[in-house]
């Protein structure tokens, strides 16, 4: 090997590994560190005060944090589990219908695409109490109109009917192309057997599937936990704390009361959080297999 | 699957399939139909909730050129970062793309790198917002920290991608290059990238989507001078009296990236999409 290589090999890694230490590890190393400290402002400079545990101590009795957590996994097991359904079957219909199909799989790709603050903009003229069109559809029908977002108790699942909308599509993408890349002869040999087509569904197609419908589960659970976007402009957080997810806790503690010390304490404990639930499902996951 | 299972549907009237994808298709479509259709109506006319109505074009006007309005130097602003930071991950996740997975690393080497690219997803990225602000606060937030924060957020998702893609390059393409005495920028620039091409583009449409849709950082790190498409439709949210046909029509306008690229490039976004979560 010429040596010519062997520096252009370091050197074509030196960007990557420079953006991975300088905007990654140490701004979290850094935001480890400011958790443990109360940053207080005087005159335009920061100073910072040790104050050990103190910041993660106060987590727990933090209203706001609990509801942001709870909130999150209710909006996170709820919607995901939805958009996995619906996603499959979706896909299933797909995969049936072959090419005759093309044009809503283009279609289906549009939620993906689009900002997530629009799908927040979109949703808040359609739920709107006066003139939204889900409310005209309602007293069209003759019912009462719903405060879709401003009612404690209906808000959360506001929120979740739009995540489910808005991300549906992408379990659908994921688990159609796990669909079309699932091995032909099996289904062939089912079919001569005679096996009917939910037989062929449930014991053949479905099993076969399992592992993509984990993956999509996960992504999709990952992605879920960082919403953020559409409760902004939907809602802001309220009624009270009936929408407050933990992006938004985080947001508003860090940037809107200025408590940089706090928030910090409150992403890197959401960081463990995450970590935690991923490694336990993943060892569960190992423990299954074998 | 797809094409050999005609039989699949015997039984299962298709039509009956069709019917059920159509209500999804609509499902889908109408709330961007009923977006599109309140930004050609007055602030009246959507009040009243007609559905026949005389379209006007002026809250595009509005948007575009009213005085107060600030939207388009916040589309140029989104122009200008999503541009800078998919050209800048693009050619960084590239590099080491290539050295990583074709040259020869320690195999913890690059576990290291993909476990980043997989671990890094776990991250709220206003966890990492919040981060930035402490660093960037010092040299002062514009458009050029914030094309940065946006490289460091999707650099990871464009590796995991590529590794993906480098896997369908012939090792024999480069091999036979080397042997004819290319130097290793010729060998990137003239063998891997054309080879790649259809790999490439792919990641580069969705990293720039991501960072033109990117919200909670760019709502942390930009003021009203820097601040993106994103973070100028929900400055319209917030108002006392919010202009909702206003709100419309810039949110009309904020989708024109996604629709050419749906239109110019679906089959890319599909590799894409499916590649980082199938291979």
């Amino acid at each position: 090997m010429p040596s010519a290589n062997g520096v252009a090999k370091y050197l074509s890694l030196t960007p990557a590994v420079l953006f991975l230490v300088a905007l990654t590890v140490l701004p979290i190393a850094n935001l480890l560190v400011l958790s443990f400290h109360d940053v207080t402002w005087s005159g335009g400079r920061a100073s910072w005060q040790w104050e050990a545990a103190q910041n993660y101590l106060q987590l727990g009795s933090d209203r706001l944090f609990i509801a942001g957590i709870t909130n999150t996994l209710i909006l996170v097991v709820v919607a995901t589990t939805l958009q996995v359904a619906i996603g499959l079957g979706l896909a299933l219909l797909c995969s049936i219908l072959g090419r005759s199909s093309t044009i809503y799989r283009t279609l289906f790709l549009l939620p993906i695409l689009i900002p997530g603050i629009i799908i927040g903009a979109i949703w808040k003229l359609m739920y709107n109490f006066d003139f939204g069109i889900i409310n005209q559809f309602v007293s069209l029908v003759g019912l009462p109109r719903v405060d879709w977002l401003g009612a404690p108790s209906l808000a959360l699942w506001s929120v979740i009917a739009v995540d489910v909308w808005h991300w549906t599509p992408f379990s659908f993408l994921l688990l159609l192309a796990a669909i079309e890349s699932l091995p032909t002869d099996v289904t062939e040999a089912a079919k001569i057997d005679g096996a009917s087509p939910w037989q062929e569904l449930w014991t053949i197609t479905l099993p076969l599937l399992w592992p993509a419908i984990f993956v999509t589960f996960a992504f999709r659970a990952v992605i879920a936990f960082k919403v953020f976007d559409e409760v902004y402009l939907l809602t802001g957080g309220g009624p009270g704390t009936a929408t407050e997810v933990i992006s938004f806790t985080i947001y508003q503690r860090f940037f809107v009361q200025d408590d940089a010390g706090y928030g910090a304490a409150m992403s890197i404990a959401l960081i463990f959080v995450i970590s935690l639930i991923i490694a336990v499902n993943l060892t569960r996951r190992q423990r299954l297999e074998t | 699957m797809a094409q050999s299972s005609p039989s699949g549907a015997v039984g299962t009237p298709r039509l009956l399939l069709h019917a059920l994808l159509f209500v999804a298709a609509l499902i889908v479509l109408l709330p961007f139909v009923w977006i599109a259709a309140a930004a050609f109506k007055t602030q009246i006319t959507l009040l009243m909730g007609n559905v026949l109505f005389d379209p006007v074009i002026n809250n595009f006007r509005e948007v575009l050129f009213g005085r107060t309005s600030t939207y388009t130097r916040s589309f140029f602003n989104s122009v200008m970062i999503a541009s800078a930071s998919t050209l800048l991950v693009m050619v960084i996740a590239f590099l080491a793309g290539y050295s990583l997975f074709r040259m020869r690393w320690p195999r913890w080497v690059v576990n290291v790198f993909l476990v980043w690219a997989i671990g890094f997803n776990l991250v709220p990225p206003v966890a990492l917002a919040g981060a930035w602000y402490e660093l960037f606060r010092g040299i002062g937030l514009t458009n050029r920290t914030i094309a940065l924060s946006h490289t460091t957020l999707h650099l990871p998702m464009a590796l995991w991608l590529l590794s993906s893609f480098f896997r369908d390059v012939p090792r024999e393409l480069e091999e036979a290059a080397t042997m004819d005495g290319a130097g290793f920028l010729a060998l990137l620039w003239g063998i891997v990238m054309p080879v790649m091409l259809p790999g490439l583009v792919s990641t580069a449409i969705l990293v720039f989507i991501f960072s033109w849709n990117e919200f909670p950082v760019a709502l942390a790190l930009t003021n009203s001078q820097t601040s993106t498409v994103p973070v100028a439709i929900a400055k319209f949210a917030q108002e006392n009296e919010i202009k909702y046909t206003q709100m419309a029509a810039a949110s009309v306008l904020s989708a024109i990236p996604a629709l050419l690229a749906l239109i110019l490039g679906q089959r890319f976004i599909v590799k894409g999409l499916t590649a980082g979560a199938v291979k």
